[in-house]
């Protein structure tokens, strides 16, 4: 067939066509993309004052290139690649935040305690839940010693339950004459330590997980926790060594039950705000008491660091019960103290 | 008419992801939500990721343990794997691409869903919540099998129970985990497109004409197969669409593939822009012209 003898030739010279829109402005885009490489490779302090000064500048000029193109082009290779170029422009643009100096410094002057502050409620709530634990696992096991077993593992007791003399568990504490000879070689402790550290981190990470379902799993967690607490302290006070034993477990306890019931509080919050969002979305309300929640949670993480470092190694070393009260309780001053005396920057 | 209606439905499924995201300027991003597979492949690269350097680890902290004779290795090693386990995904979430190296290969990145910044707190939400979502339905299976005394029907209940919290992406539109639920935040696609050459400035592109009636039989979404095609450049595929455009406008074969493909390329493109241009956005060749 041969082609008409007048073909509709438009595509002459108009004024305006995409191939020239393309050549004027991808220089621009080139620069704008070798520039957003190089921070993200080597960060925004490897930039020259010139190259941040440009960053702005090209970055909306990408996106009015954008904006053009889509009204315009029908080049899927240009608009895919423009789309791409605008939106790793506007995150890293956009999304610079503070130096990670400023950031540790504002989550642990400020932050941090704010957040602990902010869940004040359902810690709490979370307190009294753990205490109920304790105290109707102790008083069924000192009025009947055979609840012990349902209530504390055997393996995880270790010996420690009624059937065991006096001393075998005054040496479990520390003290006495049998402690000498049996107590974990002292080596042993650092590893003792992270074992705990790293178990109760992930104990505590489940708690809060758990929130989400509508914080009840949460509560029964710290509950369950509460049992075996009273049910070991029956044990020692039936035989006349709740005052050691209050000290043995003081010592890290403050720190490390003060964790755990922020970490409840942190999944209990979690739960509330999707079983009661108030005027906010279920959503939005969600996603706000869960970014309260992480950073509740960081902070669980550390104090349980600490707790673990007590527990290993201050308990094992210090065997003076009133010493073991003594830095009990100056760990739960420190806390209290860190958390809820208010602070210049509540005003702003 | 099977045809068209199955490009709009192509058309609708692809507008069902996008989700408008408006910058301070004014200009809609239009974040496409990544799909559920593409999660679950990054996932799993995460995870082989993660065994594969802790076993590394633990060789080298055994050959470390032996040869020192200290206990300290076995504290290096609980703290290192548990800094890893938990660690990992906040740790990459939080540098400037918002990815782990899973996410960075399959092309999605982590994005908060007001369009603000992407804080660490979210971060540290939405990875936290993984540990249950994943060991969940594990720990369910071992609690099972360490303890006879739950029947059959309570494993399986607890089981389909924590899976339907793990699986949650898959009932939302958003693709979001519970995870994301908490913290507030999407993940999107945020591939790298290189800028291909702009075809339609070669210098082939005006060896032979097309009529107006020629170029009027096809749409935007025909246009832009046929770019795919021809940045291909597979001869096997040119040839096939070279010869279904021939027959349906009517022209014998007279010139290379190419040549002819291009031509017809840069003339429709020229054609339909033009419109554009007016207002008149023809999306396939089943629409008026």
């Amino acid at each position: 067939m041969i082609p008409p003898a007048a073909p509709a030739r438009m595509i002459d010279a108009p004024s305006f066509s995409t191939s020239r829109f393309r050549a004027e402005r991808e220089a621009d885009w080139i620069a704008f993309d070798l520039l957003l490489t190089k921070l993200e490779k080597k960060g925004a302090a490897a930039l020259t004052s010139d190259e941040l000064l440009q960053l702005p500048l090209l970055y909306r000029a990408t996106l009015s290139s954008l904006s053009i193109a889509r009204a315009t082009s029908l080049d899927k290779a240009l608009l895919d690649h423009l789309e791409a170029l605008s939106i790793r422009g506007y995150f890293l643009v956009y999304g610079v935040r503070e130096s990670r100096w400023n950031r540790l410094r504002r989550f642990f002057l400020y932050d941090w305690p704010a957040a602990i502050r902010a869940v004040w409620k359902e810690t709490v709530i979370i307190s009294l839940i753990i205490l109920l634990g304790a105290l109707t696992s102790y008083s069924l096991v000192s009025s009947n010693p055979e609840w012990y077993f349902n209530f504390v593992d055997e393996e995880m007791s270790g010996g420690r339950d009624p059937r065991a003399t006096a001393e075998y568990l005054q040496s479990t504490l520390g003290h006495g004459k049998a402690a000498a000879g049996e107590s974990e070689s002292e080596s042993g402790l650092h590893v003792f330590a992270t074992y705990l550290f790293t178990h109760n981190s992930r104990v505590s990470i489940l708690s809060f997980a758990l929130g989400f379902a509508f914080g009840v799993p949460t509560m029964m967690l710290e509950y369950y926790q509460g049992i075996g607490l009273g049910a070991m302290m029956a044990v020692f006070a039936g035989k006349g060594l709740g005052y050691d034993f209050g000290g043995w477990l003081f010592i890290h306890g403050t720190t490390e039950l003060f964790a755990a019931a922020l970490s409840g509080a942190a999944g209990l919050r979690i739960g509330s705000a999707m079983v009661f969002p108030g005027a906010r979305g279920r959503l939005q309300a969600a996603s706000e008491a869960g970014r309260t929640a992480g950073k509740v949670m960081v902070g669980v993480i550390i104090m349980l660091f600490a707790a673990g470092l007590l527990e290993g190694f201050g308990r094992q070393l210090i065997t003076d019960t009133v010493l073991r009260y003594a830095i009990g309780s100056m760990m739960l001053l420190f806390w209290l103290g860190y958390y809820y005396i208010p602070r210049r920057e509540d005003v702003t | 008419m099977t045809a068209a209606a199955t490009n709009a439905k192509s058309r609708a499924a692809r507008a069902k992801k996008v989700r408008q995201f408006i910058t301070p300027e004014g200009v809609d991003l239009e974040l496409k939500i990544a799909s559920s597979g593409l999660r679950f492949g990054a996932l799993l690269i995460d995870l082989m990721i993660i065994v594969l350097t802790l076993l590394l680890f633990s060789l080298a902290m055994l050959w470390v343990g032996f040869a020192s004779q200290s206990d300290v290795t076995v504290v290096v090693w609980m703290l290192g794997a548990f800094i890893l386990r938990t660690f990992w995904f906040i740790g990459f979430e939080l540098g400037s691409r918002a990815a782990t190296p899973g996410k960075r290969i399959m092309g999605i990145r982590v994005v908060a869903r007001d369009g603000g910044r992407l804080t660490a707190d979210a971060v540290v939400a939405r990875n936290l919540i993984r540990e249950l979502e994943l060991f969940l339905p594990l720990m369910m299976l071992g609690v099972a099998a360490a303890e006879d005394m739950a029947s059959a029907w309570t494993i399986i209940a607890g089981v389909l129970w924590s899976l339907t919290l793990s699986l949650f992406l898959l009932f939302n539109r958003d693709r979001m985990r519970m995870g994301d639920l908490i913290a507030g935040t999407w993940v999107v696609m945020a591939q790298r497109v290189k800028l291909d050459a702009d075809i339609a400035t070669s210098s082939v592109g005006e060896a032979m004409l097309f009529s107006e009636s020629e170029l009027a039989v096809y749409g935007i979404f025909e246009l832009q197969e046929l770019e795919r095609v021809l940045r291909g450049r597979d001869p096997r595929a040119m040839r096939e669409v070279a010869d279904a455009i021939r027959t349906k406008i009517g022209r014998a074969i007279a010139e290379e593939d190419d040549v002819f493909l291009l031509s017809y390329y840069r003339q429709l493109k020229a054609r339909l822009e033009r419109k554009l241009l007016f207002g008149k956005r023809r999306e396939d060749k089943y629409a008026s012209d």
